[in-house]
């Protein structure tokens, strides 16, 4: 959930991709689209936003996964 | 197209489209709205989200002073969703588009998602499907209120699917539109899949995830008869299933041909074919089926009624309903069987660890004699009216069937204070069901009047397989050899000691063992009343000579696979057009 509640600050379109499984592209403000990415640990995440921050927002997710990935909604 | 594959409980083919009955009850319907009723559907879906965030909210303050922040973030995603603004778009896009009511809305679009998460190879993930099921749930209930729909309120006939039933859900059934039913939980010989039976009606059970697979409104095919559930059949699966139907009908009509004719070997050996009967006006409809009697009558379904236990006269004009219904013929009415997935479980603060070796059956009635003796006292003021005998669920020793059977004599001297019209004589037995029973079958004949072998319990007992948990029940089998054994040497006892000898269970309703169940000496079988036409096809059949050979030679298998095979081989010689 931190990672949908961080995603939704910025106005840029977020996407993620979990490239590991092939699967589909989601949106990155969905809690419920976010849990179907089956993003567990050791995947690799593709993250692509669109908009005015779009620079930002990727670079500040990314490093959100980097220091301590959990699965969306993971306790 | 999607096919299922399940258990059967009773054979037949239904069509139709689909009511879910969810835990809660909902039924949720397909409904569509006119065009001017989609913006109040779209209210309706707003109303709900909000609700249940401000619901989940307060609940999390809750927790989180209660039970601490852990407990709290357990529904962080709960609220996620439900503001998630995917979400909310795919359940507005299938209200506009397709002018659908929002209950019906959300349930299709969070029945899509349950489908995604149980393709999950994480078991943590697949998890969540209970979190969008209470999702759903919360929902609904919001959008419904009050307004929730009942199954007896269905106006056209319909296929029920739902994830469990409920035995007081199912007893229901009877009085509604349902044709047919599909569930994903449940073994063939649970109480509820019993009360299916009785019922009737098409029905497949253990079909694992159905209630998630199909949405109301969409058409199903429940093909009980090879175990099969079709869901959005294509037009040619249609056609034919509508042709097959008919053939059911036909073929159906034919056994009706033999009701009535009696049971009798090609050797001239007469078989006394009984029903089991769950309540009172089935009495009547078994003889109808070609029953000489009632063998097992479970007085224990008047008892699971919201109201509770039945009074002495309620309990009296019930059996003297059941007594009347079977015009002198024997019947047979066996106290009580209350415990485990019956009746007690609900009453409990602390529900059982392990109930199916806890508190039931006897050692319930024996603990609540108050309960015991009112029962008893209607079964003897009733029993003057006919030939009726009683017998005792789950006997496990002496002393249990001896404390039982003084109960009986306190109620018969209560009644003659009274001055009320009792029988004295009334045969008293008991049901052999458990393994110890079997073992001291020798010193029970000492002291009843006749046993009645139940061998659902008794197989559960003796193979320590609980007959209701889907992920064990395929090693609950009557081919057992322990169990082909286990019969043999109880009919063999009985017959020393100059005991009747019935057998009850399911068992003995099943064409497989029909052979078998005549080539160890039983003479009198008591199945459901659907089960009769089929079996009496089967032993005008064959002769004792020849049932005696198969019991034999199945005696000498090692596996429970050898014997099915075999046995099934035997009966296809006999009934070779019929799906064994």
């Amino acid at each position: 959930m931190r990672f949908v509640d961080a995603a939704s600050k910025f106005k840029s379109e977020v996407w993620v991709c979990n490239v590991s499984r092939r699967g589909e592209r989601v949106d990155g403000k969905s809690a419920m689209q976010m849990m179907l990415l089956e993003a567990t640990s050791g995947c690799v995440l593709r993250i692509e936003a669109r908009g005015p921050d779009a620079g930002e927002a990727v670079a500040a997710l990314g490093a959100m996964i980097d220091v301590d990935f959990r699965p969306p909604g993971a306790q | 197209m999607e096919v299922l594959r399940g258990i059967s409980v009773s054979p037949g083919i239904a069509i139709g489209e689909v009511v879910i009955l969810d835990a809660e009850d909902y039924r949720i319907p397909y409904r569509t709205v006119p065009p001017e009723g989609v913006a109040d559907e779209l209210a309706r879906l707003d109303h709900s989200l909000k609700q249940s965030v401000e619901e989940l909210v307060q609940q999390s303050e809750w927790l989180n002073q209660n039970m601490g922040q852990d407990a709290a973030n357990v529904f962080n995603w709960h609220v996620g969703v439900l503001k998630d603004d995917r979400l909310r778009q795919n359940i507005e896009t299938m209200i506009r588009d397709q002018s659908s009511a929002a209950a019906y809305a959300t349930s299709v679009v969070m029945r899509n998602y349950q489908r995604r998460f149980m393709q999950m190879t994480d078991p943590l993930l697949v998890e969540r499907i209970r979190d969008v099921q209470d999702i759903e749930r919360r929902l609904l209930r919001h959008i419904l209120g009050e307004s929730r729909e009942d199954l007896a309120h269905l106006t056209q006939p319909a296929i029920l699917v739902a994830h469990d039933l409920t035995p007081t859900q199912t007893a229901q059934l009877a009085d509604t539109k349902v044709m047919g039913v599909a569930l994903d939980v449940g073994a063939a010989t649970s109480h509820t899949a019993i009360l299916l039976r009785s019922w009737g009606r098409p029905g497949v059970i253990g079909l694992n995830d159905v209630s998630t697979r199909v949405s109301g409104g969409d058409t199903v095919i429940i093909d009980a008869t090879n175990q099969l559930v079709i869901v959005n059949p294509n037009e040619a699966t249609l056609a034919d299933y509508r042709t097959r139907e008919r053939a059911f009908v036909r073929l159906a009509d034919e056994l009706d041909e033999l009701k009535s004719l009696p049971a009798v070997t090609r050797d001239d050996e007469r078989i006394c074919l009984f029903s089991n009967i769950e309540f009172p006006g089935e009495a009547a409809s078994g003889i109808a089926k070609g029953a000489d009697g009632v063998g097992l009558y479970r007085t224990e379904f008047l008892f699971l009624r919201p109201e509770g236990a039945p009074s002495e006269e309620e309990q009296y004009e019930a059996y003297r309903q059941a007594i009347a219904g079977v015009q002198g013929r024997p019947i047979t009415i066996r106290t009580f069987d209350l415990g485990a997935d019956k009746y007690t479980q609900q009453r409990r603060y602390e529900q059982e660890r392990n109930p199916m070796l806890g508190l039931r059956s006897i050692r319930y009635s024996l603990q609540h004699l108050d309960m015991f003796k009112v029962q008893l006292r209607a079964i003897l003021r009733a029993s003057v009216h006919g030939d009726v005998r009683v017998m005792f669920p789950l006997i496990n020793s002496l002393m249990e069937f001896r404390q039982a059977k003084m109960t009986v004599h306190d109620a018969i001297e209560d009644l003659e204070e009274a001055g009320r019209p009792v029988r004295h004589d009334v045969p008293i037995g008991m049901m052999l069901e458990t393994p110890a029973a079997a073992i001291q079958v020798k010193e029970f004949c000492r002291e009843v009047a006749f046993i009645s072998i139940g061998t659902n319990d008794l197989i559960q007992y003796l193979l320590a397989v609980d007959r209701g948990n889907e992920r064990v029940s395929q090693f609950y089998s009557a081919s057992h050899p322990a169990v082909l054994r286990a019969v043999r040497d109880v009919v063999r006892a009985c017959t020393r000691g100059g005991v009747g000898c019935t057998l009850c269970g399911e068992m003995a309703g099943q064409p497989l063992y029909t052979l078998f169940l005549l080539g160890v000496g039983l003479r009198h079988l008591s199945m459901a009343p659907a089960n009769i036409p089929e079996v009496k096809k089967l032993i005008r059949l064959v002769s004792i000579h020849q049932a005696e050979r198969v019991a034999k030679r199945a005696l000498g298998f090692d596996t429970e696979l050898q014997v099915t095979n075999y046995l099934r081989a035997e009966t296809r010689k006999v009934l070779p057009e019929d799906p064994i």
